[in-house]
């Protein structure tokens, strides 16, 4: 019975899952803009902007280095993901399998619902932070990794129950609320800088510039246990955050309705809102709690907006986590799904977001959510590698494209071992102190892409053989 | 009905960043401010879902 409850009319329209996007369904430019203005006002905005202080940014290194992560987010978008997907039109998922088999999709989509889960999990933390500012709880420090309290645990369980029952049961509710609520969460965000910026002491706008420097971004040291920012890890780091999305792809899904390639300029309205004037205003909120505490170091969402705004602020951080939860966890339960395709998709919702409130409940994924946010890319960019080559350069290189449906095989080896040791080998350089994760993607899709290239041409030219 | 929820709309989209901008230019209180915030709030989603978004 619980199944039937969670019917058609509850799900996001999911068609054209397994052929290309008719003519007719086709969207127009204005469709992308209010989707990714929306999608990238989150509550986790709020986790970011401080994140930056906390790593002694500049004032020039963070508004130049946002301004041209952000523009080549855009460039890769506009430039690599868009034209594929108005080519071929079709998911991510079904795209994937046509190259690397039904069994390599499996495991892709096991990594992927994995990093949904935990990225779910930061937003149902920045939500216990505005839930827990009416009950007093002790709540998480910069530094925490473990639950501190038994009220922490008790909040992000009732938030993460509620957010899980409401992806389940109410996904289209959710996502209503979100169309309706970005314009004013956008104002709200912009708010916060506002307001924090006059607590500072800034009076006018002819003064921003030097006291942000003074007050704001000073480019110090780091707070313990940070690394230290420059330009170029605030370059990366925006140009990255969504690595997944544009160089890996898997933002082919949403484009693959857009009538034009260039309809991904839309992007732009998330990347210089959300993850422009968002991350600055809430860097503004955190610079100002340190000049009134400077011992408080706790980045809090909930008590940094409710400081600033007051209520108003709260319900903010409280709609932009949910909101944007809410569809992470329906993701997450989609990409599971598909690895076990008879269990049903309100079973596997209320799964995937019984471990996201598991993973809310340790406060180190949102404390280091730069790094999570770049572990999250790098897993997944290689086989975005893998379909820019199979797609653009296979007959150049003199393989054969979309391999695995043409074969027939359940997994397409070139494409596992691109992905694997493109990612082991990213890791190890991270670990063995060669290059910092925030750099290390662009060089790992470079060598995922050759690394394709040279499997596919020796282990098809062996199959051909056999 | 759906033009006077619009305009009520509007002018929740003006109550939410006006009195911030009007704080930072020293000419309200924080107080005075938070409170229209909150009420330019329940304004934008007690009259946007009236007219946005309806299929």
């Amino acid at each position: 019975m619980a199944d039937d409850t969670f019917t058609k009319q509850d799900e996001p329209v999911e068609e054209f899952e397994r052929e290309p996007v008719p003519e007719r369904a086709w969207l127009g430019f204005s469709s992308f803009v209010g989707q990714y203005a929306g999608e990238h006002t989150a509550g986790t905005e709020l986790m970011i902007g401080p994140l930056f202080i906390a790593s002694g940014v500049s004032a020039t290194a963070v508004v130049g280095g946002l301004f041209a992560g952000n523009l080549l987010a855009v460039l890769s978008w506009v430039f690599l993901t868009a034209p594929i997907a108005v080519r071929a039109r079709m998911t991510l998922y079904f795209q994937l399998e046509k190259i690397c088999g039904r069994r390599l999709v499996t495991a892709y989509n096991l990594a992927n619902g994995v990093m949904f889960c935990f990225l779910a999990g930061a937003m149902v933390t920045v939500n216990a932070t505005a839930a827990g500012l009416w009950f007093d709880i002790a709540m998480p420090g910069l530094n925490d990794s473990y639950p501190n309290s038994l009220g922490w645990v008790v909040t992000v369980l009732v938030m993460g129950v509620l957010m899980t029952v409401v992806a389940a049961y109410g996904y289209k509710v959710v996502a209503r609320i979100a169309n309706i609520a970005a314009p004013w969460m956008v104002l709200v965000f912009i708010a916060y800088g506002v307001v924090a910026a006059r607590q500072l002491g800034i009076e006018s706008v002819g003064e921003f510039w030097p006291k942000a420097q003074e007050l704001i971004w000073t480019g110090g040291a780091p707070l313990a246990g940070r690394t230290k920012f420059t330009f170029w890890h605030v370059m990366f780091f925006a140009w990255f955050c969504n690595m997944a999305m544009h160089i890996g792809m898997a933002d082919l899904s949403v484009f693959r309705y857009a009538r034009k390639s260039w309809y991904a300029v839309g992007t732009a309205a998330g990347m210089y809102l959300g993850h422009f004037i968002a991350w600055l205003s809430a860097s503004i909120l955190y610079a100002q709690q340190l000049h009134v505490t400077p011992g408080n170091t706790d980045v809090l969402p909930g008590p940094l907006a409710y400081n600033s705004v007051g209520i108003a602020g709260v319900l903010c951080v409280i709609v932009a986590g949910w909101t944007t939860a809410n569809p992470t966890i329906y993701r997450a339960g989609l990409a599971f799904q598909a690895i076990s395709p008879r269990s049903s998709r309100y079973r596997v919702t209320l799964f995937t977001g019984a471990l996201a409130t598991v993973a809310g409940m340790f406060p180190a994924i949102a404390m280091k959510l730069l790094d999570f946010v770049a572990l999250y890319g790098l897993v997944l960019m290689p086989m975005g590698a893998v379909i820019f080559v199979d797609f653009w350069l296979a007959g150049k290189f003199g393989f054969e494209r979309n391999y695995a449906e043409k074969s027939g095989v359940p997994i397409n080896w070139a494409a596992a071992i691109a992905w694997v040791a493109t990612l082991a080998a990213c890791l190890a350089v991270v670990n063995m102190g060669g290059m910092q994760i925030y750099f290390i993607g662009l060089p790992g899709w470079f060598a995922a892409a050759a690394l394709y290239i040279a499997m596919s041409r020796v282990l098809q030219r062996k199959e051909v053989r056999l | 009905m759906k033009r006077v929820a619009r305009v009520v709309s509007f002018a929740a989209l003006a109550g939410t960043i006006l009195p911030p901008v009007l704080f930072f230019a020293g000419m309200a209180d924080i107080e005075t401010m938070k409170r229209w915030m909150l009420i330019a709030a329940i304004a934008w989603f007690a009259a946007t879902p009236i007219w946005m978004d309806r299929k």
